[in-house]
C-alpha cells in the first residue's frame, strides 16, 4: 500500500471543511483523467476584499485526493483570491508532509479546482491546459506526455537526453525500457529510428572566452541582486578560479548567516550555471 | 493484525499451521540437495516425490511426471506460453482474453512488439466469454490458446474444460491460467483437453516463491531456464524443497477441505453479500454470480472510490482490495472492470472479499456491520452525492472538467 505521511492520513480520517458551503459563490469541479477522482470546491468569497471567508470540498477519490483537498480548503480559507492563485500543487504537498510520486497529481487536482472557482467567481470560463499521461518515471514523477513532448520540442533522441531535459530516468533507472518505448514511438513519427547504443550529441557551443565568461558571470549576478536586495541582502563577485565562483554575501540581510545563505549560494549557483552552459561551482568567498 | 478480519485471499493466503510444520524440517536438518546421492539428499528427494504425488492427486493428472515445480504463478505462464511459442516456429498467432492477469496480459502485449498477433478475446457485461467469436479465431496459424479457469477480481468462472475440446479439434495447445481456481473448486485434468496449467501456492495456504505447471504428457515442450536436470530438464534450477514440501501439504489439505469449501465457505460468502446489499444503497455485485468461485465476492459501491473504502476498512482491521485505479501502482483502473462495461462512477468503487476456510460467521457479522457506515461516511465527501441519496442525473449534476 502507499506510504502515507501522518499528515495525509490525519486529512483523510478527519477531513477538514468536507461539505459545500452554503451560500457559495465560487465553484470549481475538476477531475483527473490518470485516475478518475474529481473534486468540487465551493468558496464563499468576500466581495469587497476578495478574500475567500469559507472553503468547502466534495471529493470522489483515493485517500490522498480527499487528503489533498481537505490540506488545500485549510490553506486557502482567509486568502485573498489573487494569494489564493500563487498556492501551487507543491505547496500542497508540502502542507501533507510530502505525497508519494504516483499521488501528486491529486494535489494538482487541488489547484486546478482552485484556478477553475476562481474563474468562475470572476465569471470566466476556466480551460486546463494541462494534460496528463501514464506515470512513467516514479522516483521524479514525470509522465509520458511530458516525456514526448519534450522529445518532439527539443529534437531528443536518447534516454540520457529525455533524463536531462525532463529528470526522468534519473533515479532508479527501471523506466529506461518505457522511456526508449516512447522515444521509439515519437522518433517513428519524423520517420527516424531510435539507436540504443547513440550517445547524446555534445552541446554544439563554442568554448567561452574568459573575458566573456567573466562578463556573463557577473551579468548573472547583477540579475539576481535585485532580489537578494528586496531581503534587505547583497552578493558581489570576489574571485572566479577555475571552475569555483567566489562570492561574498553581504548585508544584514535575512539570507545571510542564517541557513537560508546555502540555499541561496545554490541558487546563483544554478542561474550562471544556466546563463554560462557550463558547471560552475559558487562558494562564499570565505573559502578562498 | 492479530484481531484482524483477512478477506483478501485471492491476493494470497496465510500459510496453514501444518503446512508450516511440514517444511521447516527442510530449512534446518534436512537441507541436502535432493539430487545427491548420500543420506543427506535421498530423503529430500523422497519428499519431493511424495509432494509431487500430493499436487497430482489435487489436480487429477494422469502422470507424476506432468507436475514440474516452478518459483511462481508467473513462470508457469510464461513458460507455458514461449514453450508453445517456441515448440511450433511456424504458428504466430495468440488467443487469450482482455481480462487475464498481467502475468499473461503483459507478456502477450510484449509479444505483440516481437512480431505475434494476439486476439483478445471480449467480455459481456457479466464478464462472459462470446464462444461463437473464440470458435472462429481458431485455427492451424494458432500457437497457443491461454485462458484464466477463474477472473481474480470478479471470481467469474470460464468455461475452460469445453474450450480445450475446442482447441484439440483444431489441433491447438491450450493453456489455462488456474492459480485462483486450484483449491477452491475440483479439477480432474485426466479427464480433459487442457495441456497446461498453472498454479501457484500462496493462493491455496502454501507459501510465496512456488509454483507449478501441469504439462499434459506428449505436449511439445521448450525449457524456459535451461540448466541441470532437474525437473527432467524441463525447469532447471536446484529445488525449492521446503517450499515444494509445503505445497504438497496444502495441497492434500486443500483436497480435504473441497467440499468445506463449496459449502461453508461459499455460505459465508453469500451472507456476506447478502448482509451489504441489503444495508447498502446503491451497490451491485460485478462478473456473473450464478458461475464463479464459492469465495469470491465484488460489490462495486457507487459514487464513492475504492481505495478510500479501503483505508477505512483497514481502519476497523478488515483487509479487502479494490479494482480501483487509485490502489493499482499504475492508477489503471482495473481492466477487468472496464472490459465488463462498468459505469465509471461503480468501476472506482469496487470492493473485492475473498474468503478462505479460516474466516469465520463471527468475522463476516462484524464485516456486515463495518462496510454501510464506511460506505455512507465515504458518500457525505461525494460531490455526486446528496443529502439521501445520489443527486439527481449525477452525470450532469457534477460534471467535472478532466484533465
Amino acid at each position: 500500500m502507499w506510504d502515507y505521511s501522518e499528515k495525509v492520513q490525519d486529512h483523510f480520517f478527519n477531513p477538514r471543511n468536507a461539505g459545500a458551503v452554503a451560500g457559495a459563490n465560487a465553484i470549481g469541479d475538476v477531475g483527473s483523467l490518470s485516475c478518475g477522482d474529481a473534486l468540487r470546491l465551493s468558496l464563499k468569497v468576500d466581495s469587497d476584499s476578495e478574500t475567500i471567508l469559507e472553503a468547502g470540498f466534495q471529493t470522489f477519490g483515493c485517500g490522498s485526493a480527499i487528503a489533498s483537498s481537505s490540506a488545500l480548503t485549510e490553506i486557502i480559507k482567509g486568502m485573498t483570491l489573487e494569494d489564493a492563485l500563487k498556492v501551487s500543487n507543491q505547496d500542497i504537498a508540502d502542507y501533507l508532509d510530502g505525497l508519494p510520486p504516483e499521488k501528486m497529481h491529486c494535489s494538482v487536482m487541488g489547484r486546478e479546482a482552485l484556478q477553475a472557482a476562481v474563474a468562475n467567481y470572476r465569471g470566466e470560463v476556466w480551460k486546463d491546459d494541462h494534460e496528463e499521461g501514464a506515470l512513467i518515471c516514479k522516483c521524479f514523477a514525470v509522465d509520458a506526455v511530458l516525456i514526448e513532448d519534450t522529445i518532439r520540442a527539443n529534437g531528443l533522441s536518447t534516454v540520457e537526453e529525455v533524463t536531462n531535459y525532463t529528470k526522468a530516468g534519473g533515479g532508479c533507472s527501471a523506466c529506461h525500457e518505457g522511456i526508449e518505448e516512447i522515444l521509439t514511438r515519437v522518433l517513428a513519427e519524423q520517420g527516424r529510428t531510435f539507436d540504443p547504443t547513440a550517445s547524446a550529441p555534445a552541446p554544439k557551443k563554442k568554448k567561452l572566452g574568459t573575458l566573456e565568461r567573466v562578463r556573463r558571470i557577473e551579468t548573472a549576478i547583477a540579475a539576481i541582486r535585485p532580489n537578494l536586495q528586496r531581503d534587505h541582502g547583497d552578493v558581489e563577485l570576489v574571485e572566479i578560479d577555475g571552475k569555483n565562483v567566489y562570492v561574498n554575501m553581504t548585508g544584514a540581510g535575512a539570507c545571510s548567516g542564517c541557513q537560508m545563505a546555502a540555499t541561496t549560494l545554490d541558487g546563483i549557483q544554478q542561474r550562471i550555471v544556466e546563463d554560462l552552459g557550463e558547471f560552475v561551482r559558487v562558494l562564499p568567498g570565505s573559502a578562498l | 493484525m492479530t484481531q484482524g478480519i483477512y478477506l483478501d485471499n485471492n491476493a494470497t493466503t496465510m500459510v496453514a499451521p501444518e503446512v508450516v510444520e511440514a517444511m521447516l524440517p527442510f530449512l534446518t536438518e534436512q537441507f541436502g540437495n535432493p539430487s545427491s546421492l548420500h543420506q543427506y539428499g535421498n530423503k529430500v528427494g523422497l519428499a519431493l516425490k511424495k509432494a509431487r504425488a500430493q499436487v497430482q492427486a489435487l489436480l487429477g493428472a494422469e502422470h507424476e511426471s506432468e507436475i514440474i515445480f516452478t518459483s511462481c504463478g508467473t513462470e508457469s505462464d510464461s513458460t507455458a506460453i514461449l514453450s508453445a511459442l517456441a515448440a511450433q516456429p511456424g504458428r504466430k498467432e495468440i488467443i487469450t482474453t482482455v481480462v487475464e492477469h498481467p502475468a499473461v496480459l503483459t507478456l502477450c502485449e510484449h509479444l505483440e512488439k516481437e512480431g505475434y498477433t494476439v486476439h483478445y478475446l471480449k467480455v459481456d457485461a457479466k464478464g462472459r466469454l462470446d464462444m461463437g467469436a473464440y470458435m472462429d479465431l481458431l485455427s492451424n496459424r494458432v500457437a497457443i490458446v491461454s485462458v484464466m479457469w477463474a477472473n481474480n477480481e470478479s471470481g467469474t468462472l470460464f468455461p475452460v474444460e469445453e474450450m480445450a475440446e475446442l482447441a484439440r479439434s483444431a489441433g491447438v495447445m491450450f493453456h489455462t491460467d488456474a492459480v485462483q481456481t486450484v483449491g477452491k473448486v475440483p479439477i480432474d485434468l485426466k479427464e480433459t483437453a487442457i495441456d497446461m496449467l498453472s498454479l501457484s501456492g500462496h493462493k491455496l495456504h502454501a507459501p510465496k516463491g512456488i509454483g507449478v505447471l501441469y504439462l499434459r504428457r506428449g505436449t511439445r515442450f521448450r525449457p524456459l531456464l535451461r540448466g541441470g536436470h532437474q525437473e527432467r530438464g524441463r525447469r532447471a534450477g536446484t529445488e525449492n524443497s521446503a517450499s515444494i514440501v509445503a505445497l504438497g501439504q496444502a495441497c492434500e489439505m486443500a483436497q480435504r477441505h473441497m467440499d468445506y469449501e463449496k459449502t461453508f465457505v461459499r455460505a459465508l460468502r453469500d451472507r456476506l453479500e447478502q448482509g451489504i446489499l441489503a444495508t447498502v444503497p446503491h451497490c451491485f455485485v460485478t462478473g456473473d454470480p450464478g458461475n464463479r468461485l464459492p469465495n469470491t465476492c465484488n460489490i462495486a459501491f457507487e459514487y464513492i472510490e475504492g481505495e478510500a473504502i479501503l483505508l477505512l476498512l483497514n481502519k476497523q482491521g478488515i483487509a479487502a482490495s479494490s479494482g480501483s485505479a487509485c490502489t493499482s501502482g499504475s492508477l489503471e483502473p482495473s481492466h477487468v472492470m472496464r472490459a465488463m462495461g462498468i459505469p465509471f462512477t461503480a468501476a472506482h468503487g469496487t470492493v473485492r472479499f475473498s474468503l478462505s476456510r479460516y474466516n469465520t460467521s463471527d468475522e463476516i457479522e462484524r464485516v456486515i456491520v463495518a462496510v454501510p457506515l464506511i460506505v455512507a461516511q465515504l458518500r457525505k465527501l461525494s460531490p455526486y452525492w446528496g443529502e439521501n441519496g445520489p443527486v439527481e442525473e449525477p452525470e450532469k449534476a457534477f460534471a467535472p472538467a478532466y484533465a
